[in-house]
């Protein structure tokens, strides 16, 4: 029995481990979660061209118009039309932009300010981590869908107070993940060599730190812009979110449950088009993890 | 133990207060109270009468604690919208929505800790990655969506349950399984990797070198280990239940808080909002509390954070 047996076997997996594009192709959580927010964004930016009718334009002769898989589909409305006769198929296809539009800026306005206080409190820590932590706890005990409900109902729906109040509500979650992936990189050798070399404590944290905790910023960026969608559907579900004529996914599921019992399509279309679109935000997120830091799987 | 304990109630104490200023600060800027007690087209001279008399000329956070004081004596206000206290309201709504909350929990761990348990036992299986599709479905899924989805088939379709409303035992069956599927995801992933941490453990291979039978590692040296932050993390997801069975208390005109919430909101009715908002905020901050101490009295590393 040997005391110190070596350590080489230990370095040879890194070695021989596929590159990053190798690691994502092989991944097919992140390949079918990728394609289904391809199939989305594609129809976000080619609404125009993609969409056989205006989405506001009523066509009160032809209302209620049942999709193709109906007896009485027609190519004219291949997923008919809602009890004011427009068009579902290019209602749908305009609600990709909204549902995207909310999803990016909830995540980016959310993702600035939670990035910054996560860094601000695992680099500094003491006082400033028992500040930061206090004021996550206490964000987290305010439930989120009333108090954004409150305010849209104070402020009056519109898109943009929508997604001003998502985004000054839904920074937790990368804060705490910020914050503790900091704490694990803030002692470690480049970090502490970056500061012995005269680093100001700004380029330490831009240059040094949020380059090594980019992965986990990532993952929780993609599960957090899921489920701003789903948070603005439920609001906008609710009445309270975006306002009509508007195209949003969730909307339109409110607009047609009156008329669900009959018409089961008019709820199940922008049902599955939002369920689908965050199931593949969602995969996305889970194949990034395992591909990009597959030793910290939570 | 003791120690942290008391810390970590501090804790809870200040975050309590802090929302309770939260709550206060925003009703105050929905209107001037002195207006609404003055009544509509009242007289410059009449509503600084009221600001005198309700003292609401004073600084802020004398007012704030003035407040605070009546709150904690349980004193509400009047609900501008259904005009009785805000108080007896809230005590008539919570029993429904508690019920529906612990329910749906119950639901939820009867969902996740055998699927969870079986995803970890044969990993990498076809029962694992069924676990796992549950998961990703349950959390892509719009709750609100669902809800519809299960009125449908088992009120329109098959007709076994009632739409909307909250007399029987009927009426609470969609609601639960609809709030209870949204929380299973995180639970089943966290049996999960519990499971599969515990089994890999030294005492679980004592516990099999010594012959016992696998069912008794599995349940009774395994599942026991890994529960703990199961139970935690439950009662947390407790109080994001709450908060957010707002959405389905709706649909199923459910007569809870949440519903009783929806319809404050929608009438300006914000005293009932207000108190509204604290109660769950408490509840939030109780619930994490107890998880917290739950976890740092069964594991006592937990205790230095």
């Amino acid at each position: 029995m040997t005391a110190l047996a070596p350590a080489t076997p230990s370095v040879e997996p890194l070695a021989t481990a596929p590159s990053l594009p190798r690691r994502m192709l092989g991944n097919a959580s992140l390949m079918i979660g990728l394609t289904l927010i391809s199939i989305v964004v594609v129809m976000a930016l080619a609404a125009p061209w993609l969409s056989p009718h205006d989405p506001y334009a009523q066509d009160l002769g032809h209302r209620m118009v049942p999709p193709l898989w109906h007896a009485k589909g027609t190519w004219a409305h291949p997923l008919g039309t809602d009890n004011l006769g427009r068009d579902y198929l290019s209602r749908v296809i305009y609600g990709a932009r909204i549902s995207l539009l909310i999803g990016v800026s909830v995540m980016l306005i959310s993702g600035l300010i939670g990035t910054t206080l996560g860094l601000v409190a695992g680099y500094f820590g003491g006082r400033v981590d028992m500040a930061v932590n206090f004021i996550i706890t206490a964000r987290l005990a305010m439930p989120v869908v009333l108090v954004a409900l409150a305010v849209v109902a104070m402020t009056g729906g519109s898109l943009m107070v929508v997604i001003l109040t998502l985004g000054l509500l839904k920074w937790d979650r990368f804060a705490v993940v910020m914050r503790s992936a900091t704490q694990q990189v803030r002692s470690l050798d480049y970090v502490i060599a970056a500061e012995a070399a005269g680093a100001s404590r700004w380029r330490v944290l831009m240059g040094e730190i949020l380059p090594n905790v980019l992965p986990h910023l990532i993952v929780v960026a993609t599960v957090e812009a899921g489920s701003a969608i789903l948070l603005e559907a439920a609001l906008s579900f609710l009445g309270l979110g975006v306002q009509p004529p508007l195209p949003s996914w969730g909307l339109m599921i409110s607009e047609a449950k009156q008329f669900m019992f009959f018409s089961f399509w008019l709820i199940a279309i922008p049902g599955s088009a939002l369920a689908l679109l965050v199931l593949g935000i969602n995969m996305a997120g889970d194949g990034l993890r395992d591909v990009l830091a597959p030793e910290g799987r939570a | 133990m003791l120690i942290y304990a008391s810390k970590r109630l501090g804790v809870a104490i200040l975050v309590a207060l802090f929302v309770s200023a939260v709550a206060f600060v925003a009703l105050r800027m929905t209107g001037d109270p002195a207006i609404a007690i003055a009544g509509e087209g009242a007289r410059a001279a009449d509503i600084e009468m009221v600001r005198k008399t309700y003292g609401l000329d004073r600084p802020l956070f004398v007012q704030y604690f003035d407040w605070l004081r009546t709150v904690i004596g349980g004193d509400f206000g009047q609900s501008l919208y259904f005009k009785t206290g805000v108080a007896g309201l809230i005590g008539d709504k919570l029993p429904t929505t508690f019920i529906v909350g612990g329910l749906s929990i119950i639901f939820a761990l009867a969902l996740s800790v055998p699927l969870g348990v079986l995803a970890a036992v044969y990993q990498g299986s076809l029962i694992d990655r069924l676990a796992l599709a549950i998961a990703v479905a349950g959390q892509a899924l719009p709750n609100f969506f669902f809800a519809l989805v299960l009125m449908m088939i088992f009120s329109i379709q098959l007709r076994w349950l009632p739409v909307s409303g909250s007399d029987t035992w009927a009426h609470f069956v969609m609601p639960v399984i609809a709030l209870g599927y949204y929380v299973t995801p995180p639970l089943m992933r966290l049996v999960r990797a519990g499971m599969i941490e515990v089994l890999g453990a030294d005492y679980i291979r004592t516990a099999r070198a010594k012959g016992l039978s696998p069912a008794s590692v599995v349940f009774k040296h395994g599942l026991r280990n890994a529960l703990v932050p199961v139970v935690a993390l439950a009662a947390v997801q407790l109080g994001l239940l709450l908060g957010g069975s707002i959405v389905i208390e709706t649909i199923f005109a459910l007569d809870g808080l949440g519903y009783l919430a929806y319809q404050s909101i929608t009438h300006k009715d914000f005293p009932v909002t207000q108190a509204v908002l604290l109660l769950l905020s408490l509840i939030y901050v109780l619930l994490t509390l107890l998880s917290d101490l739950l976890n740092a009295f069964l594991d006592p590393r937990m205790r230095v954070a």
